[in-house]
């Protein structure tokens, strides 16, 4: 009677084979505890990593051929499924490609409060992003602090919208709903809390040297190689390019905006968390700005009121809500091609959209700011030890539902 | 000097059919000329893709390939989305990789050879990235793959 043999030979979720005297075969994930839904196949020499291999698709839906399926107003809630809480910002470049093929542009009032909505989403998402991030690197309490401040963000996006989550706020030619009474006000206490909670995320996480000593250097992706490898977001910031839509190509009315984009040089896991502090405080702003600047009038284009029966205009008045007007279900595009980036909570996200002239899109593509982070697991990994994996998958702030479509 | 006028003159010896489109600029090559076009625009600048697609155009029995090249180390040139495209039969969907040019097209070079079917000659690891093996024999974004989905009631 040995102990020994009790002990199973695999692990669940942990796939090991034997490559060669010294070399073993790592699985991990889908189901592990760190990775989500993706896979990272990794061969291992002692403990360091010598080749890692993403494999993505575990939570694949075929959104693009979906997509052909439908009309133009129903690829909104289908596309925003990728990212639930950054929905606004992930469908926001699709309605803008397909507002470029009706050639219309919403009034300022609707651009305003997509902007809003953005940054809200922003917020929330970098604050989901750190807590997985947290709970990477055995830090409970940055697990616990951000969940529970990302309530007060998606409770000011209910306010704003009617639902937490999955808003299909913007619309070709506008936005859904108008800015509820009071809102300035509830926006100005999420606003002096998150301040104040930022500061001590700061101290508790950043400050803390546990944390410093497994991010700082740790998963480096230098100037040329984030080029290169073309990958987004913070991520990319964080390597000293200075590369944000906001900036680069503004749309809606981010040029009219005072914001800064932080960029650092380091490249490391530790200045890609940092990056995400910053950009919050800097969501935090706009979104004063905006409720500051914000103009009176409608908040959906002319053209589709002509168009609506006289008791939406009537709904809309007393409810401050817009009833989705019957054209959209059968809205005719016409013939062409159009592209629109911007710029989501984790990176940049494009839309390539075109159509044959009728109420379907031909073909809609849809490249996601984590598909293009997946190709850093490839590169960047390898040369690390196993236990800097979790460090760089977190920061890195991959979102395997957004990455697979 | 408008960058539709830099790219003719840089370009000029392939002949493309350069025009503005809504949102990006378009290059359309044809296909023996592409990489010779992908490698001018390497070095004026444009360092990475965005994305790597096909478009299936069942009655011209063609499909059409397309990256779009854009650049972050030139915040000038980041400005711009340049659409290289060009066209190949349907019955040969093959196309040499570009994967040597710009490293950031190897993801979704791969993404579209298991949604089309499209061989990228020279890519240095082309599997299916998303999909099932048995999903990918169909092909799912060609045109003549219907998704049959099911109404309220059935």
């Amino acid at each position: 009677m040995s102990t020994v043999e009790s002990i199973p030979k695999k692990l669940p979720g942990m796939d090991v084979n034997k490559l060669g005297k010294d070399l073993y075969e790592v699985f991990i994930g889908p189901q592990h505890p760190g990775s989500g839904h993706m896979r990272i196949i990794i061969r291992v020499d002692g403990d360091v990593i010598v080749e890692a291999d993403p494999d993505l698709g575990y939570v694949h839906r075929t959104m693009e051929k979906l997509a052909e399926g439908r009309e133009f107003i129903k690829v909104i809630p289908l596309m925003e499924r990728m990212a639930i809480l950054d929905a606004c910002n992930i469908t926001l470049p699709y309605v803008e490609a397909v507002e470029k093929l009706l050639d219309i542009e919403p009034p300022p009032r609707a651009k305003y409060l997509r902007v809003l909505l953005c940054e809200i989403n922003r917020i929330a998402s970098h604050l989901y992003g750190l807590g997985i991030f947290g709970v990477f690197l055995g830090h409970s309490t940055m697990y616990m602090w951000p969940f529970g401040d990302r309530e007060v963000f998606v409770e000011l996006a209910e306010k704003l919208t009617g639902a937490r989550l999955t808003h299909t706020y913007p619309v070709p030619g506008g936005v859904r709903r108008d800015l509820p009474q009071g809102f300035a006000e509830d926006a100005e206490k999420a606003i002096r809390y998150m301040e104040k909670r930022l500061e001590e995320y700061r101290k508790i996480f950043l400050d803390n040297p546990v944390i410093q000593k497994r991010l700082i250097d740790v998963g480096v992706i230098s100037k040329n190689l984030a080029a290169q490898l073309g990958i987004v977001g913070p991520n990319l910031r964080a390597s000293g390019i200075k590369y944000d839509v906001r900036i680069i190509e503004p749309y809606e009315v981010y040029d009219e905006l005072d914001f800064e984009v932080p960029v650092f040089e380091e490249g490391d896991a530790f200045a890609r968390a940092w990056i995400r502090i910053i950009e919050m405080q800097q969501s935090l702003r706009i979104i004063r700005q905006v409720l500051e600047k914000i103009p009176d009038g409608d908040p959906l284009h002319e053209k589709f009121w002509a168009k609506a029966p006289a008791l939406y205009k009537k709904v809309f008045e007393q409810t401050k809500r817009v009833k989705l007007i019957p054209l959209y279900a059968n809205l005719k595009v016409p013939e062409g091609r159009a592209f629109a980036r911007g710029e989501a909570g984790r990176g940049e996200i494009v839309y390539m959209v075109e159509s044959n002239g009728s109420t379907k899109p031909y073909r809609v593509r849809v490249v996601s700011p984590s598909f293009r982070n997946a190709i850093v697991f490839r590169y960047i990994v390898p040369g690390h030890r196993i236990a800097d994996l979790p460090a760089i998958y977190g920061s890195i702030d991959y979102f395997p539902p957004e990455a697979d479509r | 000097m408008s960058i539709v006028e830099i790219l003719k003159e840089k370009l000029s010896s392939l002949n493309p059919e350069i025009s503005e489109g809504k949102g990006f600029v378009s290059v359309k090559v044809e296909k023996d000329g592409l990489k010779q076009t992908a490698r001018i625009l390497r070095e004026l600048g444009f360092d990475h893709v965005k994305t790597v697609t096909a478009i299936d155009y069942p009655k011209e029995n063609e499909f059409e390939i397309i990256y779009h090249a854009s650049s972050f180390l030139n915040e000038e040139l980041a400005k711009y989305i340049i659409e290289l495209r060009t066209r190949i039969p349907r019955d040969k969907p093959e196309i040499e990789t570009l994967t040597d040019i710009w490293s950031s097209a190897e993801f979704p070079e791969r993404e579209t050879f298991e949604f089309f079917g499209i061989t990228f000659k020279g890519h240095p690891d082309l599997r299916p990235i998303l999909l099932l093996p048995e999903v990918v024999d169909k092909k799912p974004l060609r045109k003549d793959f219907v998704v049959k989905e099911e109404g309220i009631f059935r």
